[in-house]
């Protein structure tokens, strides 16, 4: 038992990379909606890519740590604290025993990634440690953290830390991820391919798709953000048969406005398809906010996949180094 | 042979030529063989589908059957590692042309699973029996009989975990949603709604006209899989007493679910 909820924030989830091989049965994948931080999250306290973190959405809860911990703060930028200072993001830090982190202004962002060495251990459900917020399973007890909640850590890594000081509640290392590595460029433009019925879309419709923004409104959540905008209009009415959907589907029910599917969507859906969210943008639409407008842009699934490719060859080298440097310690 | 019949060289073509590979995102190929929701449609989505399941391809992910397609999940970054001279789409294109060829070869599809669902119909179980039964002008009893003589074939699962798409209700029972739809309705009711039928898996909000109500979990987690219908199943209804849903045993040897 390692970490104690004083309070839980707004939504605090515990997630990994997901959950494969179920969307069959009709259980979603789940998961961090932004796994390049979740894994970068891992990599700088030396753990699996796929550990388990607690996933914070834009109000931070208060935890302390009832062991003395490495962790690490990736994500959305939600003022973290100890004390009266603020906790850097993107590196590793050392935390004391007793010590209480808190959240408090919500600088950039949505959703903040915080991975403990040796990971967040609740039992696998379906092969996954994600919370399964709709179903209610996975993760703690199916649901969000409450306080009083303990969230037990993994076997911590060997990972040496200094002594601290008497009055020294933590310490970080002195080097951090070069921030124009970060997914995070442009944070409002998303780029997309086109969706199964991208050409039974009215032109009018796809005009307005790709060259006004939708707003994120407030009904959005892990399963899907609802954007709002000028409507989007089939040529003519068409029934469809319901069929599998993907995280990144942009799809439109009858009133015209569009629903961006999450990690936590329905496994099917029976709404006309306009787009798909890139992978390689997912991080961004993952961190943004309700009030925030996005310009969408479509590009070819070629250069979709490259794109993805050559993100996941930065990610590699980030984390590379970052061993390196740990290895330096 | 020194000449080939036309009609063997291009008697496969025309099914052929309804397969269709689109992309769903980029992390995601369609395989669709039709646009209607017909049992031979959906047959050999599942024969592609066991296929890939038993021979997965390097970066698959996993499959999903839905009623006239199969969709394939991959990880466009392992599969490049696999093929890098290509765009990760067309090396998948590529290779489930290969598996589809394959799987055309091995067509017996294994044998049908057959599942029994029993059902308590009527009463506080199904407080809309009586309007299905109106609407057609026929007893409650003979919409009971009618429902659960039927057999019906599993097309897909999806929407939360375990609903079953159904195919195969009577024309006769289709009845449309209720105008106004109930804010909670409980797991494991049995509804109609046109011609579709479906039980809830879980409690939910839902407009369907609910006609009664399985004791079974459908998706239950302490067994293994936890799904207790999968795409391709024949499902048969049993009428039940409100007695036995009161007793009825989820335990091995007690469930005909179990066979």
């Amino acid at each position: 038992m390692t970490l104690l909820v004083n309070k839980p924030g707004m939504l605090s989830t515990i997630q990994d990379l997901g959950r494969n091989g179920w969307q069959k049965a009709g259980v979603s994948t789940s998961g961090a909606m932004d796994s390049w931080a979740l894994r970068l999250a891992n990599a700088l306290v030396g753990n699996e890519p796929g550990a388990a973190c607690l996933e914070i959405t834009l109000s931070g809860p208060e935890l302390c740590f009832e062991e003395g911990h490495w962790i690490a703060i990736t994500g959305a930028d939600l003022s973290p604290v100890i004390g009266d200072r603020r906790v850097p993001m993107n590196r590793p830090v050392y935390v004391r025993k007793g010590t209480v982190l808190a959240f408090t202004v919500p600088v950039k962002g949505l959703r903040t990634y915080l991975a403990v060495d040796g990971g967040i251990d609740v039992p696998e459900v379906l092969g996954s440690r994600s919370t399964a917020l709709q179903a209610q399973f996975g993760g703690l007890n199916g649901r969000a953290i409450q306080s009083g909640d303990r969230l037990p850590a993994g076997r911590k890594s060997a990972f040496p830390h200094r002594l601290l000081q008497k009055d020294e509640a933590f310490y970080y290392v002195n080097w951090t991820v070069n921030p124009r590595l970060l997914p995070y460029h442009h944070p409002r433009l998303i780029r997309v391919v086109a969706g199964r019925e991208w050409a039974a879309f009215s032109k009018p419709a796809r005009r307005n798709f790709l060259y006004t923004a939708y707003e994120v409104t407030r009904d959005s959540n892990r399963m899907g953000a609802r954007l709002s905008g000028l409507k989007l209009e089939l040529k003519k009415e068409k029934s469809l048969i319901s069929s599998p959907v993907s995280v990144g589907t942009v799809q439109v029910p009858a009133n015209g406005q569009p629903i961006l599917l999450l990690q936590d969507r329905q496994t099917t859906g029976g709404y006309p398809m306009i787009a798909h969210v890139i992978s390689a943008d997912l991080p961004k639409a993952a961190q943004a906010r309700p009030g925030d407008k996005l310009s969408f842009r479509k590009v070819s699934l070629e250069e979709a996949q490259r794109l993805l490719i050559d993100q996941e060859k930065k990610l590699q080298s980030i984390i590379r180094s970052i061993r390196i440097k740990r290895s330096e310690f | 042979m020194l000449f080939m019949n036309d009609k063997d060289e291009y008697s496969s073509q025309p099914v052929k030529e309804k397969v269709q590979m689109l992309p769903l995102g980029d992390t995601a190929v369609t395989v669709s063989f039709g646009d209607k929701i017909d049992e031979t449609i959906n047959q050999q989505a599942r024969v592609l589908s066991n296929y890939l399941d038993s021979h997965p391809f390097p970066g698959m992910k996993e499959t999903v059957v839905g009623y006239t397609a199969v969709t394939v999940y991959y990880d466009p970054v392992t599969v490049f590692k696999h093929h890098p001279q290509t765009v990760p789409f067309s090396s998948v294109k590529e290779i489930l042309s290969g598996a589809l060829a394959a799987a055309d070869g091995d067509k017996h599809e294994s044998k049908e699973r057959v599942r029994h669902i029993p059902v308590c119909y009527g009463g506080a179980f199904g407080p809309d029996l009586h309007v299905v039964a109106a609407l057609h002008g026929r007893s409650e009893q003979e919409v009971v009989r009618r429902h659960s003589e039927t057999a019906y074939r599993v097309y897909m699962i999806g929407f939360t975990p375990g609903f079953p798409y159904l195919g195969g209700l009577p024309e006769d029972l289709a009845t449309p949603r209720r105008k106004s739809p109930r804010l909670s309705v409980p797991a494991g009711s049995v509804g109609i709604a046109g011609s579709q039928t479906g039980v809830y898996p879980f409690a939910s909000p839902g407009g369907w006209q609910i006609i009664g109500r399985t004791p079974i979990k459908l998706f239950d987690l302490k067994r293994d899989p936890p799904n207790r219908l999968q795409a391709g199943d024949r499902l048969y209804f049993d009428p039940i007493t409100p007695d036995q849903f009161k007793h009825w045993k989820g335990a091995k040897g007690h469930d005909p679910a179990c066979e």
